[in-house]
């Protein structure tokens, strides 16, 4: 006789008492409007927009539809656990959908109403807010999404990634989690936040891993060794973009950038190099992705005859 | 007669957009009416942050049938001539009409316009309009955006409301037909709602929480922004800005009053009102003794279920907000101003004029000789400690976050640490005057510091040769000029623009660019007293007699000068003066070069004078010297008082005197006496600047 192995029933979610199931219902959502559940990219990035689910897929003219949890490293946000709003590691919700479906505002919408957001009860404001990243030369046009006079996430319709037109344009949002949980569960200490539904907290999780973080991104980091791995990080880029892997090259650039916040951190990059510093990293990143864009051309142009790179 | 509505439907359109593009869209309607020949008998223009609608009343419902007749070239004209013609008129050669124009053949084009229906005619306007339309920034969006030709707008659009008489006018703009549907309120209403017409579509979206006249919204948020104050027993700190702000982020705004803790009301009321207004649109309110109030107003945009619920997040976010402005205030204040001042040294003021940390040195040493040669009338001490910290707070986090505060914050901060208070007004207040109608400092050390910092800046740019040009004017040197001028004339600084200049001289700058400088400020000083209705004809009047002068007295001189000219005898006189120095310059005289003096030849006359003659010479003797002396003592009505009694006599010898007489000793003793008169009205002033 064989023995059965049941798992127990799967229990409901609720995305208003856990921060888990908030993500696993936004996953449900988006994975239910045809997106391809995307899991974070494995390296330390400043924002979802740096996956390259999101940037080297915004460039070409193909289909895209993909969400993902981003964690997202601001070493200079860091405040040892004692801030109740502010941390140096916290995660992003990316939805990207390309092109911009016409109804796209109300599948947001709806998804927020999916995690709780009862907009009769909530005032939602679209308020303008564009959004430009010199480092990886893009720009979008959109909004920021209040919620009671909070924003909540960031809405863009990408117009150009790695300085090309962005063919078709992209729809991008970014919901930031743990402000949307804070809200819904209505706690005023990020580290309050319900984790999931048997006890466990955000702080539980997080709030030693982020007293050891501010630490070592204000006060540790050995700022030579920062300066040599900038400088690897660089000519490794160069490496990459010479022998036609753009993706490897691009990865180099995330790096280096991620290097230059936490210089930044350290306190040991002056006003006058920060401008230098960001235009090399803008280099590496814009190099990648021509690269790929030229790499990538040929192929797309046969697929797509009305699409062109320029 | 016909009415017509446009409604053009999109996502959110950018709040501070919407003004303009109301503008545009009359300006695009109008045109495209005005090329058909076409005159609404009124047009109304509305938006809301979804939509622009446009509604044209009293339209023709057709245009008249137009003929028009064009000359062409005569009939013996080469073929190329002729077709060319044809070309340009569309008309076929077979077409054309000859005629005969002064005895010859001549072709003429007939061209017959046929009356249009005015649903036509709107049917080919839309589209023009949609792909005219010019916003500050706009967008690509959709399946569409794959080729580089798609249609741009502001945000995507979604939809085109087209109504003539209530008729569809029928359209087709990048894919987007025109119809009779719209969409009501986000929230407050779900499906398509129906349009009939012009006449009914403010109620229809009235039913549907849409209040599509942005007027009426900003009546709504004003009076209700008020009343929610009052209700509490407070006042509400008006702003326009944010009332026109929150209609265009509104098409249903309900304003609703919250409260914060008192605690944040421990830091400065300017820090509140500032995160409150710029961060989250909200208004702030004062209590019975005018003070700053724990309350804020924020505006909905839906008629919420429990409106505590919504005031309750908003409370939150401000809350979270004024924690951050109180951590910054507690944290900045754990350093003296004296302590942040040391940042300044890795700020960079500009590439060529060193760090900020070099300005404030600089500045530091110009306000201490300004007040040791008691040019201004503060303490030296004083004052060179308010320059020495009045640019510490561009590196506290306060400023850092909200840099408006710059200077407000380093004056609190300079009183949180016990300084004395012409030094912590002096901070405060050194970016004064920051443009015209804005205070002019008058306290001695605050002026010094005001004056001395914007010197700085203007004598250093011009000195590396960064001046303005044309609409560029990336340091703001026009505004550091006006302020300058204002600082001078306000104060009665009395020294010459030309010592100012040379004492703010900065060691490694060209040092050439004193007349630029100089010029610069001439220009800044016409706009400038052109505010106060000074023409700047009189300045440039006044500026050859006083090239030595300071400012106080040019402009002393020039208002009387104006208010002398806008007499009848100030008229008059200059046209007698011109009229003469026409003469002069006829008869190629050389003016006498001793204007108070006896005729310049030395001669007397050899015969005897007409009584207009004498009269004007003894008219002289007498208003010359006077007029010099009065300009020496600054008595420039004096001055003026006393050209006007050559008035009547240079009438006179006009009138009676013939100049060019054929006794050439009466005509050299004439032209002499001219040369004498041009001479002593040019010592008060340079009239052959004056225009009119």
């Amino acid at each position: 006789m064989d023995t059965e192995l049941q798992s127990p029933p799967l229990p409901a979610r609720d995305p208003t008492r856990s921060f888990q199931d908030m993500i696993l219902t936004l996953h449900d959502f988006w994975a239910a409007n045809g997106c391809v559940i995307l899991q974070p990219y494995d390296m330390r990035m400043g924002a979802g927009t740096f996956h390259t689910a999101t940037t080297l897929r915004a460039l070409g003219p193909e289909p895209w539809n993909a969400a993902f949890v981003q964690p997202c490293r601001r070493p200079t946000d860091g405040r040892y656990g004692e801030n109740p709003n502010r941390l140096q590691h916290y995660y992003q919700y990316q939805v990207i959908l390309k092109p911009s479906p016409s109804d796209i505002q109300e599948l947001y919408l709806k998804s927020l109403a999916a995690i709780g957001v009862d907009p009769l009860k909530h005032d939602i404001r679209f308020v303008e807010d564009d959004w430009e990243s010199p480092t990886l030369g893009a720009w979008g046009l959109g909004w920021e999404v209040w919620c009671d006079g909070m924003e909540v996430t960031q809405f863009t319709y990408f117009q150009q990634m790695g300085g090309f037109d962005c063919k078709p344009v992209a729809g991008e949002l970014t919901y930031g989690l743990e402000r949307l949980a804070m809200y819904i569960q209505g706690v005023d200490s990020v580290y309050d936040l319900a984790f999931n539904q048997h006890g466990v907290s955000y702080g539980d999780v997080f709030l030693e891993n982020e007293r050891q973080m501010s630490k070592a991104n204000f006060e540790v980091f050995d700022t030579d060794l920062l300066f040599k791995k900038f400088e690897m990080a660089e000519k490794e880029c160069r490496n990459q973009i010479d022998n036609d892997v753009p993706i490897a090259a691009y990865e180099e650039a995330v790096e280096a950038s991620h290097i230059f916040n936490l210089l930044q951190a350290r306190g040991v990059i002056s006003v006058q190099e920060r401008a230098s510093y960001m235009g090399r990293v803008r280099d590496l990143a814009r190099g990648s992705c021509e690269k790929y864009a030229e790499l990538k051309a040929p192929e797309w142009a046969e697929k797509y005859p009305e699409w062109s790179l320029i | 007669m016909a009415d017509f509505l446009l409604e053009l439907r999109c996502e959110e359109i950018p709040a501070r957009m919407q003004k303009g593009a109301r503008a545009e869209l009359e300006k695009l309607f109008r045109r495209e009416m005005d090329a058909s020949g076409v005159k609404a008998s009124d047009l109304t223009v509305w938006s809301t942050p979804r939509r622009l609608a446009l509604i044209a009343r009293g339209l023709p419902t057709a245009t008249e049938a137009v003929r028009e007749e064009a000359k062409g070239p005569p009939v013996a004209a080469p073929d190329q001539a002729i077709d060319g013609f044809c070309r340009k008129n569309g008309v076929e050669r077979g077409a054309l009409e000859v005629r005969e124009v002064k005895g010859r053949e001549t072709y003429f084009a007939v061209i017959e316009k046929p009356g249009q229906a005015a649903l036509d005619l709107l049917a080919a306007a839309i589209p023009a309009i949609i792909r005219d339309f010019s916003w500050p920034k706009s967008m690509r969006w959709g399946d569409a955006s794959i080729s580089n030709e798609s249609l741009k707008w502001v945000r995507p659009l979604s939809g085109i409301v087209a109504l003539l008489d209530g008729e569809v006018v029928p359209c087709l703009t990048d894919g987007f037909a025109s119809g009779r549907t719209t969409m009501g309120h986000r929230f407050h209403s779900s499906g398509e709602i129906v349009i009939s017409g012009a006449d009914d579509y403010a109620d229809t979206l009235r039913d549907a929480y849409v209040i599509v006249d942005h007027e009426v919204r900003a009546g709504i948020i004003r009076e209700g922004a008020r009343k929610a104050a009052k209700a509490a027993g407070l006042t509400v700190v008006e702003d326009e800005g944010l009332v026109v702000e929150n209609a265009g982020l509104t098409e249903w705004p309900v304003p609703l009053l919250g409260r914060f803790e008192d605690d944040f009301l421990d830091v400065p009321p300017e820090t509140i009102q500032l995160t409150a207004r710029v961060n989250q649109k909200y208004f702030v309110c004062e209590g019975p003794d005018g003070k700053l109030a724990n309350a804020f107003i924020c505006t909905a945009n839906i008629a919420a279920d429990d409106p505590a619920v919504v005031v309750d997040g908003n409370r939150k976010v401000l809350a979270a907000r004024l924690a951050d402005a109180r951590f910054f205030w507690e944290l900045d204040q754990k350093k003296t101003l004296a302590q942040h001042a040391k940042g300044l040294e890795r700020i960079t003021f500009h590439e060529k004029l060193g760090t900020v940390a070099d300005k404030v040195d600089r500045v530091a040493k110009l306000v201490r000789w300004l007040c040791e040669e008691d040019i201004v009338k503060g303490d030296p001490d004083l004052a060179e400690q308010a320059a020495r910290l009045c640019k510490a707070d561009l590196v506290t986090e306060m400023v850092g976050e909200f840099p408006e505060l710059q200077g407000l914050m380093g004056g609190y901060y300079a009183a949180k640490e016990g300084l004395p208070v012409e030094v912590s007004d002096a901070i405060r207040d050194h970016y004064k005057p920051v443009g015209q109608g804005d205070d002019v400092p008058t306290a001695p050390v605050t002026v010094a510091v005001s004056l001395a910092d914007k010197l700085d800046t203007l004598v250093g740019f011009f000195q590396y040769d960064e001046k303005p040009t044309g609409s560029k004017d990336p340091f703001a040197l026009r505004r550091a000029g006006l302020g300058i001028l204002a600082l001078v004339l306000s104060n009665n600084i009395r020294t010459t623009m030309r010592e100012l200049i040379t004492a703010a001289a900065h060691a490694g700058g060209s040092p050439d660019a004193g007349r630029d400088i100089a010029g610069f400020l001439i220009d800044r000083l016409k706009v400038q007293q052109r505010e106060a209705g000074i023409r700047h004809d009189m300045i440039d009047a006044v500026l050859p007699v006083e090239s030595d002068a300071d400012t106080a007295r040019v402009v002393a001189r020039v208002k009387a000068l104006q208010s002398f000219i806008e007499t009848e005898n100030g008229t008059n006189l200059l046209a007698g003066y011109k009229r003469a120095s026409n003469i002069l310059k006829k008869e190629k005289w050389e003016a006498p070069k001793n204007p108070s003096g006896k005729d310049p030849s030395g001669k007397d006359i050899s015969y005897t004078p007409e009584t207009a003659e004498k009269a004007l010479i003894d008219a002289l003797d007498a208003a010359a010297p006077k007029a010099a002396s009065a300009v020496t003592e600054e008595r420039f009505e004096d001055a003026m008082s006393a050209l006007a009694t050559l008035r009547a006599p240079i009438d006179a010898f006009f009138e009676d005197v013939t100049v060019n007489d054929d006794d050439a000793d009466k005509r050299e003793a004439r032209l002499n006496l001219l040369a004498r008169f041009t001479g002593a009205v040019s010592n008060v002033a340079d009239f052959s600047k004056i225009e009119g």
